[in-house]
């Protein structure tokens, strides 16, 4: 198992090029055209932002792994950001929210796998009913209200900082060590190579390729419980469109960062790598004064582009 | 995915085979519905309820009509809604500066086809899977129309042009009157066109149609384009019907259209399916919100119950198939 899984792993030599480049010109474009986007402040900030991405990216690179898709990761924190709202506005406790959040996250992420795995369904229309439904209890939760009040632990999560370094990106580190280490070193990560590169040997070997799967959906599910808490501290509230098309940038990065979506190979770094992308090029556009339409539409293009690329890549 | 070589021993199925079957159970499930709404609100039979049923089943029908040929290919196009939002507000700025509707309909119905071209290029000659093609330009449309609109909103249309979406001939309202043109023309080019029958075999497999001579890419591109299209006549009969556009008009639109083609009988995999199976699924989702509303249900509970209905229509379709075989 251990070495099939070393043959799919990708070359980076191969990868590094592609991510980074598009990385170093999107810097050295906005360096050039948008008054203090080099400045450190600007980029601190900058990657404070693209924690809450960070978090969603990860997974999402593990299911896209899988040859699978999650449409419902931005809805999911959507409700989960609301309900660490709602249940810590009640307990005046920010472990219990989390704790709220993380359970209706895992739920769902457990809802996803099972109708991809159990029942069969194609994860890009399970994940759109889970959308649906997502939204639909956001709104009803919310009662399409804003939930403000939330109590000062919440808050404190996203401006405190831990020996000078914020508080967040510790958070998005930790999570991309646990990744890491997940993904590269352990069993389980190579099952997940398995997953998307050759699921009848999981069979084989006596696995069950369908429980494996509701676990990578579930881990999705869960990470969207912990950034929907960020969401909330980020934005002091819970609101009903908190992470409205979310999953589309944490897709974008996967894909810029040069995960193939049809091989069953990723690249944890890549995806970091595409999250700072897909965060630059939202963070220059916005420095010159363009609406956040435009930077919608410009992350539309930047993930047809990339899949364009890796269609390449693939037929080469 | 990969077992589509069992279903391509099946020839693409006629209307009054098995499928008739399939749509006479739907009809069922559409009149038990009917029943229980019957029982439960006072007002569900009433004239005015009815003519409202349809006519909102129409403007669903639209777009699912074209999104059934896309998903009969095995295809999937999740840009149909933000495609109805930038069609609309483009159709209706041109109506504003030029004050001729049928220049704006023209407009609308090319910026739709467009659209869907793109699609169709990002999908035959990208090779890029459909649901991602289309996933990306949805974000592409709203980014678009919301930019262009810039928070503004479009009203007042002339009378004529609203009267499309607003209007009754002989006590109907004319939506319903553009379904039935539309259903006719759908079910005679799918079921009785060589084209049509084409489409049903690449869904069954795209492989063997490819090598019996099929031009698939010609094809493919072709239902794109008709999706595109309906969705720049959805966006005409929205517009007549709201009198107004605005940016975000588009955005509960797909999910709908989506379900009402699952419900259909439309096979995600490919090959299966009837435009008049459509028909049934947007009155079948139509009937169910109409009904939650009559029963005074909040309108937050739509996108949840539209999302479970997707589910249990996918579930249903492959319990029937396996069934089958």
């Amino acid at each position: 198992m251990r070495e099939a899984a070393v043959v799919v792993q990708p070359n980076p030599l191969q990868r590094i090029p592609g991510v980074a480049i598009v990385l170093v010109l999107l810097i050295a474009l906005f360096s050039a055209i948008a008054p203090g986007f080099l400045s450190v402040a600007n980029l601190s900030n900058v990657l404070v932002q693209s924690t809450i991405l960070t978090m969603l990216a990860l997974p999402m690179t593990l299911i896209i792994m899988t040859e699978g898709l999650d449409l419902s990761m931005g809805a999911v924190l959507t409700l989960t950001s609301l309900c660490v709202a709602i249940v810590s506005l009640a307990t005046q406790s920010m472990l219990l929210g989390l704790g709220a959040g993380l359970l209706v996250g895992a739920a769902f992420g457990i809802l996803n796998g099972w109708l991809v795995a159990m029942v069969g369904i194609p994860p890009f229309v399970a994940t759109l009913g889970t959308l649906g439904m997502a939204q639909g209890l956001s709104l009803i939760v919310s009662d399409g209200q804003s939930v403000v009040g939330i109590p000062h632990s919440v808050r404190d999560i996203y401006s405190a900082t831990l020996l000078g370094v914020p508080v967040p990106i510790v958070m998005a580190l930790v999570t991309y060590a646990a990744f890491h280490g997940l993904l590269y070193h352990t069993r389980f990560g190579t099952y997940i190579f398995a997953l998307g590169g050759n699921r009848e040997a999981l069979r084989y070997a006596g696995l069950s390729p369908n429980r494996l799967l509701i676990a990578v959906y579930a881990i999705g599910g869960a990470m969207a419980g912990i950034a929907g808490l960020l969401m909330t501290a980020r934005m002091n509230s819970g609101h009903p469109t908190a992470g409205l098309g979310l999953e589309f940038d944490a897709i974008a990065a996967v894909a810029v960062g040069g995960t193939s979506f049809e091989r069953g190979n990723g690249w944890l770094l890549g995806t970091v790598l595409g999250v700072i992308a897909v965060g630059v090029l939202r963070n220059g556009l916005n420095l010159i004064s363009l609406p956040s339409s435009v930077q919608v539409a410009s992350v539309g293009v930047l993930v047809i582009v990339a899949l364009f690329l890796d269609g390449l890549r693939s037929r080469a | 995915m990969t077992d589509i070589t069992k279903d391509a021993i099946a020839p693409p199925r006629s209307f009054l085979s098995q499928d008739a079957l399939q749509v006479f159970y739907r009809l069922l499930a559409a009149l038990l519905i009917c029943a229980v709404l019957a029982v439960l609100s006072d007002s569900f039979l009433s004239l005015g309820n009815i003519l409202n049923v349809l006519r909102q089943a129409s403007l669903t029908f639209f777009i699912a009509s074209g999104l059934t040929l896309v998903v009969l290919t095995a295809g999937l196009d999740l840009s149909v809604g933000a495609n109805v939002a930038l069609s609309a507000c483009i159709a209706g700025t041109v109506i504003h500066k030029t004050g001729s509707p049928a220049l704006g309909i023209l407009v609308g119905l090319a910026c739709g086809g467009i659209v869907g071209l793109l699609n169709g290029v990002m999908v035959t000659a990208l090779r890029i899977p459909s649901f991602i093609a289309t996933y990306g330009m949805l974000w592409v449309l709203n980014g678009l129309t919301y930019w262009y609109m810039a928070g503004e909103t479009l009203h007042g249309f002339p009378a004529g042009f609203r009267q499309i979406g607003s209007g009754y001939l002989f006590g109907l309202p004319i939506p319903v009157y553009l379904l039935l043109v539309f259903l006719g023309i759908g079910t005679a080019f799918a079921q009785r066109t060589v084209w049509g029958q084409e489409i049903y075999a690449i869904g069954a497999n795209p492989v063997a149609a490819r090598l019996s001579g099929i031009p698939v890419a010609r094809r493919l591109l072709l239902v794109y384009v008709v999706s595109g299209t309906m969705a720049g006549l959805a966006s005409i009969i929205f517009l007549s019907r709201l009198n107004s556009a605005e940016a975000d008009i588009g955005e509960s639109l797909t999910l709908p259209a989506i379900a009402a083609v699952l419900i259909g009988g439309t096979s995600l995999f490919g090959g299966v399916g009837t435009v008049f199976g459509t028909f049934i699924g947007a009155l079948i989702l139509t009937l169910v919100l109409n009904g939650m509303n009559l029963l005074s249900v909040s309108a937050n509970w739509q996108p949840l119950v539209t999302g479970i209905i997707v589910i249990l229509a996918v579930w249903l379709d492959m319990k029937t198939r396996r069934r089958a075989q």
